[in-house]
C-alpha cells in the first residue's frame, strides 16, 4: 500500500519532524519510532517520561436512557459498577464467545459512556455495536474517532510534567478515573490508565489542536541531561505492554480466542447477567479452558517471535502470541497459548526458533511490576 | 545519510567486507544498522564453520526484528567477535569497527573484486532503499 492510502492522525507531521520512522500499522501511518531508538524509549517511560500518540485508538459515544444496560449487554465487564468519572477495561465478545475487541468503557454520566477501541478495529467494532442496537433501545451512537486526538504521557514523571499544564489537581485522580479539565487550556478528558504498566494519563483532546499540545508537552516534560521525556513509538508501546503482560487485539486476543483463554477472566463477569457469547463463555468455563496465555522468560540466548511453535518434549504443545527482548528487565520473554498443564509457573519449554528448539521457561506475570 | 566508507567492500544484503591478504572481516552496513534499529543479539557461527558464497551464516536480532546475515564471499570461518553480545549496541554505535561479526579465510581472494565498491553501493541504495 503507498503511503498515501494511509490514514493520518493529527500528529502525522509532527511525527515526522521529530525523525519519527513511518511505517504501515493496520492502515495508520505511524512512528515505530523516533531518533532515541525503541530501547531508549523504553527506558526513559520506565524511568522518567514517554509521550505517545494514540490517536488512532477509536472513540465511540453511547448516550440516552439504556445506554449502559445496553454495553453491558455487549460486554464482558459488569458496566453497572461504574460510578460517574470512572472507567474499566472490557471486552466486547461474539456470539461464539470470541473477543470482537478489547476496550475501555468510561462512565461520564448515567446516560452518557465513551468506549475507546483499538484502531485497527474501529470499523469493525462500529458495525458490531450498530447492529446490535434495536428498535427498542433509547441509545444513541456516535463514532467520534476523528474529533479527537489521544495523547499518552507515561512514567513516573508523567504526573509532574502534566501537573504543569493544567489546573485540575491530578493526585487524587485514581487509577482508572478521569476528570475532564484543561490541559494548556483546551477542553480535555484527563483519563489516569495506559498501557506500560507505569503510572500516567491518557489524554484526549480536540484532533485541531493535537500538534500545539503534543509539543506543549514535550517542551514542559524536558530537564536534566537526559532530556526528562521522549517521544515513544509504536515499538516501545508493545516493549512496554509486553513487560506489563498486557493483552494487544491480533495477538492474545481475536474473534476466535475466549476472554478465559486469554487470562481476561477478571473482566468477565458471567454472574452479572447475559451478555453477548455469555452462553459460551459459561459453557467454556464449565468445561475448562485448553489452552490459555502463560509468560515465558528464554533461558538460552535467541529471542522468541510471535508465531513461533512451543515444544514440550517432541511434542509440539502451543505458540508464541508476543515474542520479544524485554529492554527494561534485560531478557527474552513472550506470551504464549500452551495448554493448561503446561502454562504453570516453573515448566520447561522449548521455542523453535527458525530451526533450532531453544529452553525457555513460563514465568509468572506481569514480567514487569512497578514498585508503587 | 548512511555512512558508506570507501576502502570497504560491499554486498546487496547489506554487508560490508574488509579484506587483509586471504582474510575478510564481514559484518552488515550502516543502512542495515539504521533499518533493524536497536540490536540486542547476533546469532554467530563458530570458528571452523565453513560457508559457500550468499550463505546464512548468522542472523541479526533487534527489538523488532530479525533478519539474516550472509556471507558474501566463500570460506571458513577463522575468528568471531565473541564481545559483540555483551554491546550489541556496538552493531549500531560502530558497525565498522567494534561491530564486526566474523573473519573468513577466502577460499577464492578473487570474489571480494566482485563485491560492490562504495560509490557502487551508494548507487545502490539510492535506486533500491
Amino acid at each position: 500500500m503507498s503511503d498515501d492510502n494511509l490514514k493520518r492522525t493529527p500528529l502525522n507531521q509532527a511525527h515526522r519532524t521529530l525523525g519519527g520512522k513511518m511505517v504501515d500499522f493496520g492502515g495508520w501511518h505511524m512512528p515505530v519510532q523516533y531518533l532515541a531508538g525503541v530501547i531508549e524509549e523504553h527506558m526513559a517511560t520506565r524511568t522518567r517520561a514517554g509521550l505517545f500518540d494514540v490517536s488512532h485508538m477509536g472513540e465511540i459515544w453511547v448516550e440516552g436512557r439504556d445506554a449502559i444496560s445496553f454495553v453491558n449487554s455487549l460486554t464482558t465487564n459488569d458496566v453497572t459498577q461504574l460510578v460517574d468519572g470512572q472507567a474499566h477495561y472490557s471486552a466486547l465478545t461474539n456470539d461464539e464467545g470470541g473477543v470482537v475487541d478489547d476496550l475501555l468503557v468510561y462512565r461520564f454520566g448515567p446516560e452518557k459512556l465513551l468506549l475507546v477501541v483499538n484502531a485497527g478495529t474501529t470499523e469493525k467494532d462500529w458495525e458490531w455495536i450498530s447492529s446490535h442496537k434495536s428498535g427498542g433501545d433509547e441509545v444513541s451512537l456516535k463514532n467520534a474517532s476523528s474529533n479527537y486526538c489521544q495523547i499518552a504521557i507515561q512514567g513516573p514523571d508523567a504526573i509532574g510534567i502534566l501537573q504543569k499544564l493544567t489546573d485540575t489537581e491530578l493526585a487524587p485522580i485514581k487509577y482508572y478515573h478521569f476528570v475532564e479539565g484543561k490541559v494548556d487550556g483546551l477542553e480535555a478528558i484527563i483519563s489516569r490508565t495506559g498501557y506500560t504498566g507505569e503510572d500516567g494519563f491518557e489524554i484526549y483532546a480536540p484532533a485541531d489542536k493535537a500538534e500545539r499540545l503534543w509539543n506543549k508537552m514535550l517542551e514542559t516534560g524536558r530537564y536534566g541531561e537526559e532530556g526528562g521525556i521522549l517521544p515513544c513509538g509504536l515499538a516501545a508501546r508493545n516493549t512496554l505492554r509486553l513487560e506489563s503482560a498486557m493483552s494487544l487485539y491480533g495477538h492474545e486476543l481475536g474473534d476466535d480466542i475466549s476472554p478465559l483463554e486469554a487470562g481476561l477472566g477478571w473482566i468477565t463477569k458471567l454472574g452479572k447477567g447475559e451478555f453477548t457469547g455469555s452462553a459460551a463463555v459459561a459453557k467454556l468455563k464449565e468445561a475448562g479452558v485448553k489452552r490459555k496465555i502463560a509468560g515465558f522468560e528464554m533461558t538460552e540466548p535467541g529471542i522468541a517471535r510471535d508465531g513461533f511453535d512451543v515444544y514440550v518434549g517432541d511434542e509440539k504443545v502451543g505458540t508464541v502470541t508476543s515474542g520479544s527482548p524485554a529492554p527494561y528487565l534485560k531478557k527474552n520473554i513472550g506470551l504464549a497459548f500452551l495448554p493448561p498443564d503446561f502454562a504453570k509457573e516453573g515448566q520447561e519449554i522449548k521455542i523453535d526458533v527458525r530451526g533450532k528448539r531453544l529452553s525457555a521457561r513460563v514465568v509468572p506475570t506481569p514480567f514487569y511490576k512497578r514498585a508503587k | 545519510m548512511a555512512n558508506i566508507p570507501e576502502d570497504l567492500r560491499y554486498s546487496k544484503d547489506h554487508e560490508w567486507v574488509r579484506v587483509e591478504s586471504d582474510v575478510a572481516t564481514i559484518g552488515i552496513t550502516d543502512y542495515a544498522q539504521h533499518s533493524l534499529g536497536d540490536v540486542v543479539y547476533v546469532d554467530m557461527p563458530r570458528v571452523g564453520d565453513k560457508f559457500g558464497a550468499h550463505e546464512a551464516f548468522g542472523s541479526v536480532e533487534s527489538v523488532k526484528a530479525v533478519s539474516e546475515i550472509f556471507t558474501p564471499l566463500a570460506g571458513e570461518v577463522t575468528e568471531v567477535n565473541d564481545s559483540i553480545n555483551d554491546t550489541p549496541e556496538s552493531v549500531n554505535n560502530d558497525t565498522y569497527g567494534e561491530g564486526w561479526m566474523v573473519k573468513i579465510k577466502m577460499d577464492n581472494p578473487l570474489e571480494a573484486d566482485a563485491m560492490l565498491s562504495a560509490a557502487e553501493y551508494e548507487e545502490y541504495l539510492s535506486a533500491n532503499a
